[in-house]
């Protein structure tokens, strides 16, 4: 058993477990530090290069000597550098497989806030998903601006939620996976029939949506605005990288808050939960609410990557897939989330790989995909029930007590007795 | 607010009874005449046969369920498995259909030991959910290895059957052999079943190991192997339901998707309740049956599912079940 001590009283409830803030403002100091002194003896020499290579090598400099005192702020630095450098650098097909990775990153903060974090289980995320991806290509058909269209298909998922949240008021566990799962053929069957609105199953075409459209025509100091029209992957993957920050953003905020607090209550223990005063209803509801919204907003993302979106492409299969991303992640941590996206976007591409070495036997099987992916599953939650964020934090742990890292550290502790059916 | 949900459960389901039983009193009173009678109770009829089906996959899955808490989203791939090897033994291998299916449900028991050994065994003590997902992952796993060995594949086959695919007729009823055959089959199995619970030592002992492990325990019963034995029981029943869904949906990769409706099945009977999975398969095969033939086609689809959500809304204990409450 692996325990953390406290040192600070805001330990648990940084936003940054690293004292991000504290480490931002250290290197931006040595920054200025440097700069400064620069100016000072050399006069005229900051181009924009040098300006750049300072910046590199302050960086390096605080590392090296202040790295004690601040943290991981490079790290949280060198990442956002390769997000945003990315598209300018890879193959265009890597970029928009990256774009997928967002968008399944944002679906699962949601499950993950859902499933690990309030202990409910969902079987139905695909409709809020496809709740979100039909509101987005029916509001881009209406030549909405994205500004409108996303918070729409956020607030809609998230509305559905609430409603798919009710009945989790009087169950608990697997029931409640059933009652998502009816709920999504039942949505699923609807989008099929409601062919005046949806298409029904031959699908619809999302258009290119707009962004700013207020911008148009507008013009400051002779240099005319105009909207922005998100109609390549670079532009889209932008979007979703700003997006996933976003959601991931508030997965951590609502973690730490009071709100990410009672859910952790209420999957512990509804009935201690609910006498130290949360109020199970509110709480609930909540935990659907926002995990559809993110839902939402994930489904809206994938039918621009899309481009066409049918009712088909949100069946459980897909549901599953997204928990499997979770669990495999590692449940209850967003890091997780984000290496699950990256597991659920790389298997298709690993089997498309392992189909030219392998026997065609074998190889040229259409269900080689899913029995890699079930294959895989089995033997995390086997082996290794922390997921690929318990490799993360054993190799981090590791490094951090070397040399006195015992094997039974993150041993898992079994539970025996535990039942469901008096709950 | 429970009373309520009591109350309206109550009124909707005395509704539906209503209704479902009106028709012969209907014809009495000559609102309706013979030939609509007896379409309707064609109808039934079929419902039952189909409902026959979902209740035996039901039945596996709520015995796997009393003994060890496990949902067990893989007995579609199961019962596929079973579909399979009773396709192999009866068409490729030419057996008797009769030998082929016993041998079919014994191999497909094994299979269900196999499972519980190899991939539950070592997920004991971990949160349900868990192990709701190991039992998925195995369904992936087992769909596509099935879709990989040589003579199966991704292709669909009918089971070579001794009777034909024909009817017989019955007043003005028509029941096809395969429907007749389901029911008989069914009927058989329970009432086995029931005699290996009530009076063999080893169903008491399963029945035991179900009711409270470490009492079970503390009286000599070896509970992991019984919990074996108990997947083993289930699969072959999924095995035998799946021979007798091949008429219907034919021996393909994908006839597992039965589940998605026995999982109502059981829960409409109170999940953890054995005659309630029997009785739940037929009422949502009746409810499936009769919404398909008198109301739309795209209603037939999602009618188990909203009896599902009215069901877990209303009353989640369902018909039999019981209530446990936590002490805290």
């Amino acid at each position: 058993m692996r325990y953390q001590f406290k040192t600070e009283y805001i330990q648990d409830i940084r936003l940054f477990r690293w004292g991000g803030a504290r480490a931002f403002w250290t290197l931006l100091g040595v920054y200025t530090l440097i700069v400064a002194g620069l100016n000072l003896f050399m006069p005229g020499q900051m181009t924009a290069l040098n300006w750049v290579g300072l910046g590199a090598v302050s960086a390096v400099l605080y590392t090296v000597v202040v790295r004690k005192v601040a943290g991981d702020a490079l790290w949280y630095g060198l990442l956002g550098i390769v997000v945003l450098t990315a598209p300018f650098v890879l193959d265009i097909y890597f970029v928009s497989q990256l774009t997928l990775v967002y968008i399944y990153a944002i679906a699962g903060v949601g499950l993950m806030l859902l499933v690990g974090q309030a202990g409910l289980i969902s079987l139905g995320h695909a409709a809020f998903m496809a709740c979100g991806a039909y509101v987005a290509a029916i509001m881009s058909q209406q030549g909405y601006d994205l500004l409108v269209i996303l918070p729409a298909a956020v607030l809609i998922s998230a509305m559905l939620g609430f409603i798919v949240g009710l009945p989790a008021l009087r169950m608990t566990g697997i029931y409640l996976g059933f009652a998502t799962y009816a709920f999504a053929y039942i949505f699923e069957e609807v989008l099929a029939r409601a062919d005046g609105l949806t298409g029904g199953n031959n699908g619809m075409l999302v258009e290119m949506p707009q962004l700013f459209t207020f911008l148009d025509g507008v013009k400051i100091g002779g240099l005319e605005l105009g909207p922005i029209v998100i109609d390549n992957e670079v532009k889209l993957y932008f979007l979703s990288l700003a997006l996933v920050a976003l959601t991931i953003l508030v997965g951590i905020n609502i973690l730490r808050s009071p709100t990410g607090r009672a859910f952790s209550a209420i999957r512990d223990s509804e009935v201690a939960a609910e006498a130290l005063g949360v109020n199970l209803a509110i709480y609930k509801t909540a935990a659907f609410a926002i995990s559809a919204g993110m839902a939402g907003l994930a489904g809206a993302l994938n039918a621009y990557f899309l481009s066409y979106i049918f009712p088909e492409a949100f069946t459980i299969l897909v549901s599953i897939e997204l928990l499997v991303m979770v669990l495999v992640g590692g449940l209850g941590s967003p890091l997780g989330v984000v290496f699950g996206a990256i597991f659920i976007v790389m298997v298709p591409e690993m089997v498309a790989i392992a189909k030219d070495i392998l026997p065609p036997a074998i190889g040229e099987q259409p269900g080689l995909k899913n029995g890699v992916y079930g294959l895989i599953l089995i033997l995390f939650l086997i082996f290794e029930p922390l997921g690929i964020h318990g490799w993360w934090l054993k190799a981090k742990t590791y490094f951090n007590l070397f040399p006195l890292y015992k094997q039974g550290l993150f041993k898992r502790q079994k539970s025996y007795m535990v039942s469901e059916r008096d709950r | 607010m429970d009373k309520a949900f009591e109350v309206l459960w109550r009124i909707i389901a005395g509704a539906s009874l209503v209704a479902f039983v009106s028709p012969p009193f209907l014809f009495l009173f000559g609102v309706i005449d013979s030939s609509a009678l007896m379409l309707y109770l064609q109808q039934v009829v079929s419902g039952v046969a189909n409902g026959c089906v979902y209740a035996l996959v039901a039945l596996g899955i709520v015995l796997i369920y009393k003994a060890t808490e496990t949902i067990n989203f893989a007995q579609g791939e199961i019962l596929m498995i079973g579909a399979f090897l009773a396709f192999t033994f009866i068409n490729i291998l030419g057996m008797n259909f009769w030998l082929g299916a016993l041998l079919a449900a014994g191999g497909t028991a094994l299979v269900g030991m196999g499972v519980d050994r190899i991939i539950i065994r070592p997920m004991v003590g971990q949160p349900a959910f868990a192990i709701v997902m190991v039992t998925i992952g195995f369904g992936f796993v087992a769909r596509s290895a099935v879709s990989m060995v040589p003579g199966w594949g991704t292709d669909s086959y009918a089971i070579e059957r001794p009777f034909a695919a024909d009817v017989f007729t019955w007043g003005e009823i028509a029941i096809s052999y395969d429907h007749a055959m389901i029911v008989a089959t069914t009927v058989v199995l329970c009432a086995a079943l029931f005699l290996f619970f009530r009076y063999t030592k080893l169903g008491i002992a399963m029945q035991a190991s179900s009711q409270n492990q470490l009492a079970a325990y503390y009286m000599g019963i070896p509970v992991r192997q019984i919990f074996t034995l108990i997947w083993g029981l289930s699969a072959g029943v999924a095995g035998l339901a799946g021979l007798m869904l091949a008429p219907f949906t034919f021996v393909h990769t994908n006839m597992g998707m039965v589940v998605f409706r026995a999982f109502p099945a059981a829960v409409l009977g109170g999940f953890g309740s054995i005659p309630g999975a029997i009785v739940g398969g037929i009422i949502i095969g009746i409810v499936e049956s009769l919404s398909g033939f008198y109301l739309d086609e795209g209603i037939k689809n999602v009618a188990a599912y909203v009896v599902l959500l009215l069901v877990l809304v209303l009353k989640p204990e369902g018909i039999f079940g019981v209530v446990h409450r936590k002490k805290v």
